[in-house]
């Protein structure tokens, strides 16, 4: 499976990584459905610094589309009310 | 239903395909989409000097402001020892928001600084990408059959598309961040203007809609305490500046019984 992060760059991680990054996206939408600036801030970290931590980072010249993209890491809490909602990042 | 991933998934994936559409001949196909991607790398150069350009205006504003605290504290010294001191109190109004103001724009030319440099890298993973692509298109072309060629082409172009993708939007972001800055050091230009006085005995007691707007901007504890300063520093005004942060409290309030004097 393969993560953008807006602005930075594309991580491959595995396939089992995904319930926890469904988790973790879980906690960003219910931290901005509950107007929860501080929860946000602290949940979209937890989220990036899962794919970079796990992931593999994709070579530069590697052409390869990803499954999932995250917005850019400087995403503003306004910018986030638009963003994340409905479900999460996987779909059902 | 996903959220914004899946919303810009699809519209990367809309996009590129909408793209492939246009030419049937793979080979045709290739080609026009290696095109439009150096088409649209020249965009991003574009876009990394607009952000260098306002950021170099943010710059020259920066000194010129700094030019200006300068003289308005000049100016408030001369006008304090010729004895007007009213005169003194609005050159130091001005100081206190010329000096605001810097520390704002100081803020924006280091924000304008991280877009850039944001841009930059984006571009050059860009520029990979497509010098990617440029490879990857030969190959197709010489060892793939029209339809698994199709698929390839897809594949590959998506990957393109995507990055390019991703440098749009970092660009919409730093070209909305430097709008606003823009409209702000408009606004900061005119005080600026204004907020200098280049005939010292110009300003009488009348006061225009800037002073009054510049009273209000400016933090008045803070603009009591220069002049209690720069009084002290001059030998004017008794002895100690000590009992006059203990009285800004009520001082400016009651210093503005003039207010309503106008001609």
């Amino acid at each position: 499976m393969i993560v953008r992060i807006s602005g930075e760059d594309q991580y491959r991680l595995a396939d089992e990584d995904s319930a926890e990054l469904n988790e973790l996206d879980i906690a960003v939408i219910s931290a901005c459905e509950g107007g929860d600036e501080k929860g946000y801030a602290d949940a979209f970290a937890a989220l990036l610094d899962f794919v970079r931590s796990h992931g593999e980072r994709v070579p530069d010249d590697e052409l390869a589309g990803s499954d999932l993209i995250l917005p850019p890491p400087d995403l503003s809490f306004d910018e986030a009310q638009v963003a994340f909602s409905g479900d999460g990042l996987i779909p059902d | 239903m996903a959220g914004l991933t899946g919303r810009m998934s699809t519209v990367v994936k809309a996009k590129v395909s909408k793209l492939l559409d246009r030419a049937e001949d793979p080979a045709e196909t290739l080609d026009y989409s290696y095109q439009k991607q150096v088409e649209q790398l020249q965009n991003v150069k574009k876009g990394i000097a607009d952000v260098v350009t306002a950021k170099k205006r943010l710059q020259m504003q920066e000194k010129s402001l700094q030019q200006s605290v300068v003289k308005l504290d000049t100016q408030a010294r001369q006008a304090l020892s010729a004895g007007n001191e009213d005169l003194a109190r609005t050159a130091l109004e001005r100081k206190n928001v010329a000096q605001t103001e810097l520390q704002g724009l100081d803020g924006q030319v280091s924000e304008l600084e991280s877009q850039q440099q944001k841009l930059t890298d984006s571009e050059q993973k860009l520029r990979a990408k497509i010098e990617a692509f440029r490879t990857k298109k030969e190959v197709i072309k010489a060892q793939y059959s029209a339809a698994e060629a199709q698929v390839r082409i897809s594949e590959a172009a998506t990957g393109v598309g995507e990055q390019m993708a991703d440098v749009g939007l970092a660009m919409q972001r730093a070209v909305d961040k430097t709008e606003n800055m823009k409209a702000r050091a408009d606004a900061v230009s005119e005080l600026e203007q204004a907020g200098t006085f280049d005939d010292i005995t110009a300003l009488g007691s009348g006061e225009d809609d800037i002073d009054r707007q510049l009273k209000q901007l400016s933090s008045q504890p803070a603009v009591d305490d220069d002049l209690a300063k720069l009084k002290s520093e001059l030998g004017k005004g008794g002895a100690a500046p000590a009992p006059q942060i203990a009285a800004s409290g009520g001082a400016g309030e009651a210093g503005r019984t003039d207010e309503s004097g106008q001609a």
